[in-house]
């Protein structure tokens, strides 16, 4: 009946007194690029949790493929495709380039009770993949740590889409990162999105959303002030739109004026 | 995070770093924890080598001497790297060891049970302690430290209070009549490879005793049993899913989970294996001296965890290896045994164990941040 990939239609979330949601409404379609936007406490993290199964919302309905579900857990969210990576990237930074992008599903071969990680074939898969970003993992055995923070996160994305991800969630992919990096890790995204994906970018840095984003949800205080297409809105717009806007503003009249006083 | 923001100062192209990054052969050998502690062990043995060379120390009966002291330490050393490298600590081994070894002895003795079953009872116990350490770990959260140091004194002071109550002493003799026949004991206290000795006797290659028996008379089974756990571990921790989930839950817990590893069960499966491994160090200890001594085992526990420290774990998991524990209970194994064979003070030894542990610590710490921040 719909086109949409993942709808997640009037969302809310109250944490005993506090609203933390309210009627937040995405609909993404394959290939799109969605991105949330909103200042610190404006909801981000409790809606993405709620997308990635953590919390359940109290109000409004997800729907998968035109199938209304719930998410009991993060593993359900995943079994429906729908992968979070978190800033912390769950990486171990000590373990090996392979030992990460495997770990908890591990390839295995051998006869039943005798089984062992096939540690060649994991080594393999893990230096394709990352070679189709660009990231030449000349030895997939070093270690994570020994990678820039871009090459950790889209190792991190490409793990996930890798393991079956139809839409990715992306907590603050970019933030950690200089601007080279970033625009590396926007491009991955992008990339991903062509192929299929559907993607939700949760950012604050509206320079990082705007270029690669189709569509831009702002979230302020737990409420959606709306979705806009690309088309429909400027970079100036949305920034202003995010609390940050308004007090930017206040912010400079105030120095204005305290610049004045200092100068009679 | 303090890795992370450093990635902002790095503005270099992916493409650019991967011509600058040749890396050697030598760095990447550099890279395996085990590797200080086997160059230590090859120091050792060199300086035994000078020191000590025509004493007998590396006599036949020279050398399963500190092996058996080596491989004793070793067992327990093993167990304790894993739990390491899974990201908790156990100091509850030492009680662990004197707890396992009355297990043995008072139902063997006082209530007339066959060997074999004391034994059964003693490994079974010490599943129940390990599982209650990982489960309290687990569940808490509270520092594996903390726990197991309450465990320490709880298991010691329930060793010393229940024997003393049942026998009346801190000693329970007379188990070495027992081990004829059992079952189960000749796995703990069989010495192996006798016909090799036997051979090298015959060939007047090994020392003799008057009587024409070889001095040496075999292999001990401490000696059997840690190198099958060595190789076992390291196969575990090399080439299994487990092995992987391990490494994981000492790196990151967190991390791990979202990706589904099991975390609590990988924790108290190795919180299991450090009991059941000071279990294998008591029933072969009580074997062979033929009692069990309520005090066995007391600072076991540190000088395991030195050992594996040794062998390139890090205080904060994650990092480490099976077989590098293995070198470092050999290094400590071969001193305590080689110092005998110099002029030296053997009251030195603690000196030298707790110097090699420092420098190890520097070192491993050093290794870390090659590793974690070559970028």
């Amino acid at each position: 009946m719909s086109d949409y990939l993942v709808q997640f239609n009037n969302i809310s979330k109250f944490f005993g007194k506090v609203i933390a949601l309210k009627d937040v409404t995405m609909k993404l379609r394959k290939g799109e690029i969605m991105c949330l936007l909103g200042d610190n406490g404006a909801g981000k993290s409790t809606l993405i949790k709620t997308l990635a199964g953590v919390h359940k919302p109290d109000e409004g309905e997800i729907i998968v493929e035109g199938k209304k579900t719930i998410f009991d857990s993060p593993k359900d969210a995943l079994d429906m495709g729908i992968a979070t990576v978190y800033q912390d990237l769950a990486l171990v930074s000590l373990m090996s380039v392979t030992r990460n992008f495997f770990m908890g599903r591990e390839p295995m071969k051998g006869p039943p009770f005798f089984k062992t990680f096939d540690i060649k074939k994991a080594n393999k898969i893990a230096a394709e993949r990352m070679g189709q970003i660009g990231i030449d993992v000349r030895d997939p055995s070093q270690a994570v740590g020994t990678m820039s923070g871009g090459e950790r996160q889209c190792l991190a994305i490409s793990r996930a889409i890798y393991f079956g991800a139809k839409v990715l969630v992306l907590d603050e992919p970019t933030s950690a990162l200089g601007v080279h990096q970033a625009s590396v890790v926007l491009k991955y995204i992008v990339k991903a999105a062509s192929q299929g994906l559907a993607v939700i970018l949760i950012t604050h840095n509206v320079h990082h959303a705007y270029p690669v984003g189709n569509s831009f949800t702002v979230l302020n205080r737990g409420k959606s002030l709306g979705t806009y297409a690309k088309k429909d809105i400027t970079r100036e717009k949305l920034l202003s739109m995010m609390a940050g806007g308004e007090e930017l503003n206040k912010l400079e009249v105030e120095l204005q004026e305290m610049n004045r006083s200092s100068a009679n | 995070m303090s890795t992370k923001s450093k990635s902002i100062e790095n503005k270099t192209d992916f493409n650019q770093d991967e011509r600058l990054k040749k890396v050697s052969k030598l760095r990447l050998l550099l890279n395996r924890p085990e590797l200080g502690a086997l160059g230590g062990a090859i120091l050792v043995f060199i300086f035994f080598g000078i020191i000590a060379g025509d004493t007998g120390m590396f006599s036949a009966y020279g050398i399963l001497n500190f092996l058996d002291v080596s491989a004793n330490l070793g067992i327990i050393a093993i167990a304790a790297a894993m739990l390491m490298i899974g990201g908790e600590f156990d100091l509850s081994i030492g009680s662990m060891i004197g707890f396992a070894g009355i297990c043995i002895a008072i139902p063997a003795i006082y209530w007339g049970w066959p060997l074999w079953m004391s034994i059964i009872f003693a490994f079974s116990m010490a599943v129940l302690v390990g599982y209650f350490n990982g489960i309290l770990v687990v569940r808490t959260g509270l520092p594996s430290f903390i726990v197991t140091l309450a465990m320490l004194f709880i298991l010691r002071g329930a060793t010393l209070a229940l024997t003393r109550l049942i026998t009346g002493r801190t000693q329970v003799p007379g188990l070495r009549v027992l081990i004829e026949n059992d079952p189960i004991a000749w796995i703990f206290a069989t010495d192996t490879f006798k016909w090799v000795f036997t051979w090298l006797g015959s060939m007047n290659l090994i020392a003799l005793r008057t009587d024409g028996s070889p001095l040496a008379t075999g292999i001990p089974p401490s000696v059997i049993w840690f190198i099958a756990l060595a190789i076992l571990t390291t196969w575990i921790l090399m080439k299994t899913r487990y092995g992987n989930w391990i490494f994981a839950s000492g790196g990151d817990k967190n991390g791990a989970n979202n990706v589904g590893v099991p975390v609590g069960r990988v924790k108290i499966s190795l919180f299991i294996g450090t009991a059941v491994a000071a279990t294998i160090f008591a029933t072969i200890q009580v074997l062979d001296a033929g009692s069990a001594d309520t005090m066995r085992g007391t600072l076991k526990e540190l000088e395991a965890i030195a050992a594996a420290v040794v062998g390139g774990c890090l205080l904060t998991g994650g990092y480490g290896s099976a077989i590098g524990a293995a070198f470092g209970a050999l290094i400590f194994g071969t001193v305590s045994m080689g110092i005998f064979y110099t002029d030296v003070d053997t009251d030195w030894f603690k000196v030298f164990l707790g110097a090699m542990m420092l420098i190890a610590v520097i070192f491993n710490n050093y290794i870390r941040r090659k590793v974690t921040e070559s970028k």
